[in-house]
């Protein structure tokens, strides 16, 4: 214990341990909320697409030397306010979001081969780089999450009640299509964020299998976002730690935590509860 | 002279709740159905019956404001049908529930009350009563902490019936709800829903395909085929005569001893009369 306490206060003695274990902790959060709705919504192939969406933004802002973080931003609300307007179930749309999605990875490609600097900034935006992550990144990503758990809260149980029950929710009037468009703007946001962690391809490690956990071990909505938030959280932090001893990318360690928590509950959840079907 | 008018009304009129007046039915380039005109009560049993993509589904959009008639006019309690319309709890078709959505059934039924509220707030003790109130007069109160997903056909429907009986509405209306069960879950569905109309004083209008399950308890049917709509009391419409006009082919029907109806020539026998072919 005393070991961990002293690994810990060393840790924090880099200011990039600090603010990774700040920009994590912010993003592990929005990133577990949203995420519970992407798996519900049955549209993280959506959230997929508008990560990749974002690598042609964040490559783009780079080649103009603009911080990726506000091409990711641009990219992928663009992108998120599309799928939202092609149609309330555009969700499973995957032709269509597929196509846009190649097509942006190629422009992403062009970007980056434009670009005459390091090619570790493709690297980072595909696989994150969050032991490079700056104080105002750290800021900006502070700011976006204050304004997406302030959208959240305000759009919970209609979003809730409509990623449910579609039909019935139409039917009372609700506004399905604004609902759509706001929570797409939602993902593309945390998406944007959540890249500088673990970048664009592994995004689902934060963003869907936290959530796919909690769904197992809850029937309850609030428990299971609580949930998604502490796997999220715990993936992030013990992955940080990890690598601050261990030559290997932060981002591995995440999506392995991540990864062996899903196989953990999905076979255990399958033997003790006889999940259906 | 205008207090007389009224009164007059309330007289002949007592309880008509929906009223449609020469309806037609349909999209920009395809009509559905015409001429529908029918008049339901308050507390009335009501079947919708007719063959496949006949355009059953059709009526209740109009019914909920979901769409428009072409021409004609429909009113529920003396307003055109707005979308959002409280007093209509709505039982969407092939209500499918993803395999993968663990939510408990108390959640389901506590979001139709409180999911229109913007705004964050854990749900109030006074809708979870609600919620569990309505899951009991439904007999579904044992399956309030248990997910969606593990329930069977005939559990689903109890707990959407529920869903859409919370907010207590006058009006249901059930899109084949019958689809998917046996016919003793089926019997058994129709049982509750007729003790949900005569105790709670609603009117429920219920697509199916058969109608011998419904028959004992019916106050009317609207019968809809070949882009027409014939309705009355089930003994009026259940006739050949009437049958024949609406398919505009000659169409048979035929009585059993238990009062079950089979008919037949309308090139859609799968519809109904299965138990006299079983």
């Amino acid at each position: 214990m005393t070991n961990l306490m002293a690994g810990l206060l060393q840790i924090f003695q880099y200011q990039f341990m600090q603010h990774a274990f700040e920009a994590g902790t912010v993003v592990a959060i929005i990133a577990g909320i949203v995420g519970y709705f992407v798996v519900l919504r049955r549209s993280s192939f959506a959230a997929h697409a508008l990560s990749h969406i974002g690598f042609a933004g964040a490559a783009g802002a780079v080649l103009f030397g603009v911080n990726p973080v506000f091409g990711l931003l641009l990219f992928t609300s663009v992108g998120g306010f599309g799928i939202a307007v092609l149609g309330p179930r555009a969700a499973n749309r995957d032709v269509q979001i597929g196509t846009v999605l190649a097509f942006m990875l190629g422009l992403g490609v062009l970007f980056i081969s434009l670009y005459t600097g390091y090619a570790t900034e493709a690297y980072s935006i595909l696989f994150g780089e969050i032991l490079g992550i700056s104080s105002s990144d750290v800021l900006v990503t502070l700011l976006v999450s204050l304004v997406i758990l302030a959208v959240m809260a305000v759009v919970y149980r209609p979003l809730l009640f409509a990623s449910i029950d579609y039909d019935v929710a139409e039917a009372k009037g609700m506004p399905m299509l604004l609902l759509g468009m706001i929570f797409m703007l939602l993902v593309a946001v945390a998406t944007s964020i959540a890249v500088q962690v673990v970048g664009v391809l592994l995004i689902f490690s934060l963003m869907v299998t936290p959530a796919a956990i909690a769904q197992r071990l809850t029937k309850r909505p609030q428990r299971a976002v609580i949930i998604s938030v502490a796997i999220a959280l715990m993936a992030t932090w013990l992955g940080l730690f990890i690598a601050f001893y261990e030559p290997y990318p932060v981002s591995f360690f995440i999506t392995s935590i991540v990864f062996i928590s899903y196989l953990l509950v999905r076979f255990s959840t399958r033997a003790n509860r006889g999940f259906p079907k | 002279m205008s207090v007389i008018q009224s009164e007059t009304l309330s007289v002949t009129m007592p309880s008509r709740i929906i009223i449609a007046e020469n309806v037609v039915a349909g999209y920009r380039d395809k009509i559905v159905w015409r001429d529908a005109s029918f008049a339901i009560g308050r507390g009335e049993f009501v079947a919708v019956i007719g063959p496949n993509g006949a355009g059953k589904t059709t009526l209740f959009r109009l019914l909920l404001g979901l769409q428009q008639p072409i021409n004609g006019t429909i009113k529920i309690f003396n307003t055109r049908p707005k979308r959002g319309n409280p007093q209509i709890g709505y039982v969407p078709q092939r209500h499918i529930i993803d395999s993968e959505t663990n939510i408990e059934c108390l959640e389901l039924v506590r979001l139709a009350i409180s999911g229109k509220r913007w705004g964050f707030s854990l749900f109030s003790q006074k809708d979870c009563q609600m919620a569990l109130d309505t899951l009991r007069a439904v007999g579904a109160a044992e399956l309030a902490h248990q997910s969606l997903s593990a329930l069977s056909g005939g559990e689903l429907q109890r707990i959407f019936l529920a869903e859409a009986l919370v907010s207590n509405p006058n009006i249901l209306l059930l899109d084949e709800p019958l689809s998917n069960l046996d016919i003793r879950r089926g019997k058994e569905l129709v049982q509750l829903v007729n003790n949900v109309v005569r105790s709670r004083n609603v009117t429920a209008f219920l697509v199916a395909h058969d109608i011998n399950p419904l028959l004992p308890f019916l106050d009317n049917v609207i019968y809809i085929a070949n882009g027409k709509v014939a309705t009355g009391k089930p003994k009026e419409v259940l006739t050949s005569k009437r049958l024949t006009d609406l398919y505009g082919v000659h169409v048979e029907v035929m009585r059993d001893s238990k009062g079950n109806v089979a008919i037949i020539g309308t090139g859609t026998e799968d519809h109904h009369g299965d138990e006299l072919y079983d």
